[in-house]
């Protein structure tokens, strides 16, 4: 393939160009509309050039819209806490659980562990409303209806088997023979993980971590049927802003950008470990 | 490095690993009782406005499902949306991999860029998409009046309400295709193409002969790992159009959760929860499979 004609060439480019301009436009409209003011938004033919402002911006950071009929309160800060909150916290319970579970599965088959293993694998791939809407009934009865603990709980559905199955990966790349060698040398069991075993899956640690927070902030369903407006996240909360009254188009693409920005900005940092994580370690990138 | 002492209490090498898979297993079985109670509810008449009414009514939910056209309609728009969404995303995915194959910065560059879109929150995607197809101001609802077609309703129209969906689902998920069909392409041995160069093979050969076969279990991986997503597609249709216009899209998920919370039909909601479980498991045991052998492949060049 190293002699391509230049008709090919230029086929290329322009296949290459229509596929970059669809998947990167709606980004780039969003990210403009969000420095627009209502009036720019409603005109017609959509302007390409225009006056950028910040009052979107201001509008959600404190809190308040100013319009003709008034103050409104928007709580969208609130939004993004919650998601700030509920992703790191979810991914920090997901290691300290996944972690010594991936290693164990890794180090020591013992009898089940496969199962243990498949089976939160499976989780990955069964209808999350299956176990959420009996969920919201136990919830109900158990006191932890619209409480964090509840869904940091629940997001361990998603959080859990990506970092299982991803570190257990890494264990298993690691030669038993560095850790039987610390551990002759007199080392405790715990010392040889946290001293050999730990460091040296410390990267697919990380990018695990990384991959489960931005799955995490990006899920939806959980939030929506088991949260109620106080501790919902940005994805469930920028629905309900689309249809309340009142407020506007511009705040309303602010609120996206500052929504997925996070994640974008991770995925960037963590692209070397995406292919990985995305195919739950099949996959090396 | 200090030696560990001997504490006074040591864990015997059997019970360790039982140990620390115990929160994993926790986790577990955590989520099976919910997953079981759903399989009791399916198997009542249970509607959370009559709970005086509550009993068993063993198969009833299920064998009223076939004389049932809103079932019937909610398989079949599951598996059309399925179905369009995973064909249009593979092929495009294997196209644009093709077209990205070679390493070079710019390459590299567009396939990171191409990343995007599937980090963003697909509710949030549809959110996007939602702003620029309004009929007020939608730069696409513009852009359709450009090219002919005046008052172009995107979603809120039943005839195209599902192409919208389906476009949203596309920009979405496929770069995931991509990605990984990319990793597959690239990580492929160069003889067989070297070879075949050598010998003037026709390069449409090339493709079918050589290239596919050998991709095959990223391609079976990746359809099959977007076929489990797309047949419990619930963000983006729920963030679009809530399962509407009328029953245009209630795919599974959506119209078991307008049952459960509109409706107040937990029995009803919990079967077509099983039904589309049971899709997903017999679809999950086939990926699980060639998931396995390409981890091993994986491993096995680390």
């Amino acid at each position: 393939m190293e002699h391509t004609s230049l008709l090919e060439r230029v086929l290329r480019g322009i296949a290459l160009t229509l596929v970059v301009v669809f998947f990167m436009f709606p980004i780039v409209w969003i990210f403009m509309m969000s420095f627009q003011t209502n009036e720019m938004i409603l005109r017609i033919p959509p302007q390409l050039v225009f006056e950028p402002t910040l009052a979107n911006y201001t509008a959600l950071i404190t809190g308040k819209l100013q319009t003709a009929a008034g103050t409104l309160d928007i709580a969208f800060m609130r939004n993004l806490w919650n998601s700030i909150f509920l992703s790191v916290t979810s991914v920090a319970v997901a290691l300290l659980l996944g972690v010594p579970a991936a290693y164990a599965f890794a180090r020591h088959k013992f009898r089940g562990s496969e199962d243990i293993a498949f089976t939160l694998l499976s989780f990955r791939f069964a209808p999350a409303l299956l176990v959420l809407l009996p969920l919201t009934l136990y919830f109900q009865k158990l006191g932890l209806a619209n409480t964090y603990f509840g869904l940091i709980w629940v997001y361990q559905l998603i959080c859990l088997p990506l970092i299982l199955w991803i570190v257990r990966g890494y264990f298993e790349d690691i030669p038993a023979d560095i850790e039987y060698a610390y551990r002759i040398a007199g080392h405790s069991w715990f010392a040889t993980f946290r001293k050999i075993a730990l460091p040296l899956a410390g990267p697919g640690i990380a990018a695990a971590g990384l991959l489960a927070f931005i799955f995490a902030w990006n899920n939806f369903v959980f939030a929506l049927v088991l949260a109620s407006a106080d501790k919902q996240p940005v994805t469930v909360g920028a629905l309900a802003f689309i249809t309340s009254s009142g407020i506007q188009y511009g705040q309303i693409s602010a609120a996206i950008v500052l929504s997925i920005t996070p994640t974008l900005a991770l995925a960037l940092y963590a692209q070397r470990y995406l292919v990985e994580g995305l195919s739950l370690g099949a996959v090396k990138g | 490095m200090h030696r560990a002492k001997p504490s006074g209490f040591r864990i015997s090498k059997r019970v360790l690993p039982y140990l620390l898979s115990l929160p994993a297993l926790l986790v577990c079985i955590g989520i099976l009782i919910p997953f079981l109670t759903s399989v009791v509810y399916s198997f009542q008449r249970y509607r959370l406005s009559q709970p005086w009414a509550r009993q068993f009514n063993w198969g009833d939910n299920y064998i009223s499902f076939f004389t049932d056209p809103k079932f019937w309609n909610t398989l079949e728009i599951s598996l059309l949306y399925a179905g369009i969404t995973v064909g249009l995303e593979l092929l495009l995915g294997l196209g644009i991999a093709m077209l990205l194959q070679k390493r070079s910065s710019l390459n590299n560059f567009i396939s990171i860029m191409l990343l995007m879109p599937l980090m963003t929150a697909p509710a949030l995607a549809a959110l996007m998409w939602k702003l620029m197809t309004n009929p007020g101001f939608g730069v696409l609802s513009y852009l359709a009046s450009l090219i002919g077609l005046q008052d172009f309703r995107w979603a809120s129209s039943p005839s195209t309400a599902l192409l919208t969906v389906v476009l949203v689902d596309i920009w979405v998920y496929t770069p995931f295709i991509m990605i990984l069909l990319l990793a597959g392409l690239r990580s492929l041995p160069t003889q067989p193409f070297e070879a075949a160069a050598l010998d003037g093979v026709p390069r449409s050969f090339v493709f079918f002969r050589i290239t596919l076969p050998m991709l095959t279990p990223y391609i079976l991986t990746a359809t099959l790992f977007r076929l489990l997503d797309s047949i419990q597609q619930f963000d983006i249709i729920y963030a679009m159009t809530q399962g509407g216009p009328g029953d245009t899209l209630t795919v599974f998920q959506v119209e078991a959760y307008l049952n459960f919370f509109q409706s107040t039909n937990v029995g009803r909601s919990a079967a077509l929860m099983i039904i589309l479980w049971a899709i997903t498991y017999f679809l999950s045991n086939i990926f699980i499979k060639n998931w396995l052998r390409l981890r091993e492949r994986a491993r096995g060049q680390a």
